[in-house]
């Protein structure tokens, strides 16, 4: 056993690191959020430059064979600037995805591009009756001579309105929950048929709503087996959820910072606030929770290659970790700033709003309690659900 | 024992219904039920209503336009305001100033201000806090120096709750700073179209302006404008703080947000069904239910306390503390039963008379801002830290 970072590893946390503190500034950052995308196309170039792009590919996919712990470095650093750019909707779930699925030519053909920082992906798996399960899917995909004839509504779509391609998954075959006939397709927004409706989120992002009205793709846009996409999509939002987890931990670290800042610089009363004892052990509190979502994002990070079952059961546990302690934290960062913590001016603010919504991506804490609960039995139903006694104590944050 | 209504109050209850339904206006309450920003004409055209029937300066004594309506039948009152989605009360005025001003003021102050509180015709904005004084509200450092019939007044107040509409503010500021903290400062009603009054917006989390700051240069306020004795604007400041608390808790629009919670967990669905019917958001929804049933209850103790003559003192904390982490606590669930669609943000969206189409349910558009906008409960009027430490030396003599 060894939590240590080997000399690679120390070196990208390095390199990461760096470029967050020099040239990601909260202040910079305010600029980037008002580029189109709502994020910069120099900072996208320069992290394709210094290969961050590449990191999870394998070799044989222009990448660096980078694993969950390489991802973790990287998000967390991009957690403490709460950065914009689309790295995960475009490398780790899209990329992701057409590395699991593509064909030799789908991969070269898409993955060149999105690591060299010339096209950017996103993955539209969400829909409006769907809340947080990417099995849930009724955008129907069929067979239109020797292509397939897509509709249907894809929600929530992140960074759905900067990508240049979208990978959408439509049913092929089957009902609605259907483990069987999920398949993904690679659609291009500007093709007719295709509506995209893009907006701010409140956590600082993009997002789309994605309307697809019988738009015509070719057999070559199916990635992988028709109807067969289930195990690589559950592997991708696996991806996808310690990528989170592992972000939320560098925004918690930030926002524990500025607050611990806070009270010893803060003055009421004659003294520093952090004199009080009832803010000490709030702190603490807070200390705690990152502590214990650092370990989780570790864990998570560390599973993605386990088998399925196993993987999904520890990626559940983090994020449902993840989920409240960052909320914990987040609320009492705001409170523990007074009224400043509630203004758009204060870093802390945009850092809580990050965190709070971290929760609302990729299935919250009860969905993924839920799955955990469900995951002792045979397969993983998110509908087998734990009774109410046995979490009612985590309803209240602790510390209150 | 006995926590039963009576006839007389039940009869009440039902009036108090019958005036909201038939007087509240539509397109207001349609605001306040889709969580849409409330403007400043809003809030004059419904506060004007209310004065009309007499029932805007709920808590003043009858001769000066109050109702002397009990502690219970305003407890009642609140239920159905909120209940009926009535737009929140504007506090600085009618709640905040007007009783100081009964209290302390001259029968001049009386004939002037309160009049035009219940006329709608002065807006009154709260000038306590400053950026070196929250918490610590007696550390206050604007200046008033006393120059023949006026005092000159340097400083700086901030969060000031919709200041932007405000033609008048109270204010605490120290007239002697050679006097120990709370005995140097006092009370002074400052018109804000005085030059050297400037009044800048702060953005919230939430992206709203319902706050500012307001600087105060040179500002000529005349004597008679000061409430209380000089020096003892603190006792006003903190008559202020304790005065009619019992509405404190919040149960009215606690109530209503838990409806609104249960009627959007219809609306929303999870694992194909309703996710009103899923057994974890069921019992999370449950357990906030459970524990607004016990801050009713001993909100109800501490009202039928009053009613008796009972003063409510550091009672009203418990209530403060409770009842906003029960409102937290909805407005958490609010925004965490809309899933995926509590991320996108349209701000115009939260404007009356916005007509675009939403994103996702219409009801998620306001949660999540609505959930960030509430964590300010737990900050200001006294944040609940401060509140814990009144009760634990107040109640607890520690
Ligand atoms: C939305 C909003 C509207 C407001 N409207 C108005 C208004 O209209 N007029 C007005 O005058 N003011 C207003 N306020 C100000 C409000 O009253 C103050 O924010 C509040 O008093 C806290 O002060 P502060 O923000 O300076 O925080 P601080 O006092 O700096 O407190 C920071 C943190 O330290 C804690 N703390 C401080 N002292 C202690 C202690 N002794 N023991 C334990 N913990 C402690 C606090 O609880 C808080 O968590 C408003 C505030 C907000 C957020």
């Amino acid at each position: 056993m060894d939590f240590s970072l080997n000399d690679e590893q120390r070196m990208l946390d390095e390199t990461v690191s760096r470029v967050i503190r020099e040239q990601y500034g909260f202040e910079q950052r305010r600029g980037f959020a008002g580029e189109p995308g709502g994020f910069s196309a120099a900072n996208w170039s320069l992290f394709a430059e210094l290969g961050l792009l590449a990191i999870p590919f394998a070799e044989e996919n222009g990448g660096f064979g980078g694993g969950g712990a390489e991802v973790m470095i990287v998000q967390r650093a991009f957690g403490r600037g709460l950065v914009l750019e689309p790295y995960l909707a475009a490398v780790v779930l899209a990329g992701g995805l057409v590395e699991r699925l593509g064909s030799p030519e789908q991969r070269e053909r898409l993955l060149s591009p999105l690591l060299a920082g010339k096209s950017r992906l996103a993955l539209a798996w969400g829909e409006p009756e769907g809340r947080y399960d990417h099995r849930t899917v009724t955008t129907r995909a069929e067979r239109d001579g020797d292509g397939y004839r897509l509709s249907g509504h894809k929600a929530v779509v992140l960074h759905g309105d900067s990508a240049d391609r979208l990978l959408v998954t439509a049913r092929t075959a089957g009902g609605p929950a259907d483990r069987d006939g999920l398949s993904v397709f690679v659609v291009d927004p500007a093709q007719p048929g295709v509506g995209v409706r893009g907006y701010a989120t409140i956590d600082g992002l993009r997002a789309a709503e994605v309307r697809l009205d019988g738009v015509h793709v070719g057999a070559d846009a199916r990635l992988g087996p028709e109807g067969g996409a289930a195990d690589a999509l559950d592997a991708v939002m696996a991806a996808g959820c310690a990528a989170l987890c592992a972000e939320a931990v560098g925004a918690m670290e930030a926002a524990c910072e500025l607050t611990l800042d806070y009270l010893k610089t803060r003055r009421q009363f004659g003294a520093p606030i952090g004199r009080f004892q009832a803010l000490q052990h709030r702190m603490v509190d807070m200390r705690i929770a990152l502590e214990q979502a650092h370990s989780m994002a570790i864990l998570a990070a560390c599973s993605l290659n386990l088998p399925a079952a196993e993987r999904d059961r520890r990626i559940a546990a983090a994020k449902v970790v993840i989920g409240n302690s960052g909320r914990f934290v987040a609320e009492q960062a705001i409170q523990l700033h007074g009224g400043m913590g509630m203004t758009d001016e204060a870093m802390v603010s945009h850092l809580a709003k990050r965190l709070v919504l971290i929760d609302h991506h990729l299935g919250d804490a009860d969905f993924h309690l839920g799955r955990f609960a469900a995951s002792g039995d045979d397969d993983l139903r998110t509908d087998k659900l734990v009774p109410a006694s046995r979490f009612s104590h985590s309803l209240r944050g602790s510390g209150r | 024992m006995d926590i039963t209504y009576t006839a007389e109050e039940c009869a009440f209850r039902d009036e108090v219904r019958r005036f909201l339904r038939s007087r509240l206006p539509a397109d207001i309450a349609s605001k306040v039920r889709e969580g849409k920003r409330i403007t400043r004409e809003d809030y004059v055209r419904w506060q004007s209503i209310l004065a009309e029937q007499g029932w805007f300066a709920v808590h003043w004594p009858k001769q000066y336009g109050g109702t002397g309506w009990t502690p219970i039948q305003r407890h009642i009152f609140d239920e159905e305001y909120a209940a009926a989605h009535a737009p929140y009360l504007v506090p600085f005025g009618v709640s905040m100033v007007g009783p100081v001003i009964i209290k302390f003021g001259t029968e001049e102050q009386k004939q002037r201000y309160l009049p035009r509180i219940l006329s709608q015709e002065d807006w009154w904005c709260q000038g306590y806090s400053e950026p070196g004084a929250g918490s610590d509200l007696a550390s206050v450092k604007t200046r008033a120096v006393r120059d023949g019939d006026h005092y000159i007044v340097n400083g700086q107040k901030t969060w000031t709750t919709l200041g932007q509409y405000a033609n008048m503010m109270f204010c605490l500021a120290r007239t002697d700073p050679a006097a120990k903290q709370q005995e140097g400062i006092s009370f002074l009603l400052i018109d804000m179209n005085t030059p050297g009054v400037t009044v800048r917006p702060i953005i919230t989390l939430d992206g709203a302006h319902e706050v500012n700051e307001v600087f105060l240069d040179d500002v000529r306020v005349p004597v008679e404008n000061r409430v209380g004795d000089e020096g003892k604007g603190w006792t006003c400041a903190k008559f202020l703080l304790t005065y009619e608390r019992t509405g404190i808790a919040g149960v009215g629009h606690a109530k209503q947000a838990l409806a609104h919670l249960k009627d959007v967990a219809q609306r929303q669905t999870a694992n194909g069904r309703p996710l009103s019917e899923d057994p974890v958001f069921r019992a999370r929804i449950a357990e906030v239910e459970v524990d607004l049933m016990a801050l009713e209850m001993t909100n109800l103790r501490v009202i039928s306390a009053a009613q008796n003559g009972g003063v409510p003192g550091a009672e009203s904390s418990m209530l403060k503390v409770r009842g906003t982490e029960i409102r937290q606590a909805i407005s958490d669930l609010l925004r965490r039963a809309v899933g995926p669609y509590a991320l996108p943000f349209l701000p115009e969206a939260l404007e009356g008379g916005w007509d675009g189409a939403p994103v996702g349910p219409a009801h998620a558009a306001p949660l999540s801002a609505q959930y960030f906008n509430r964590r300010k409960l737990s900050i200001y009027g006294g944040s609940n830290e401060i509140q814990k430490n009144i009760i634990a030396k107040m109640i607890l003599g520690l």
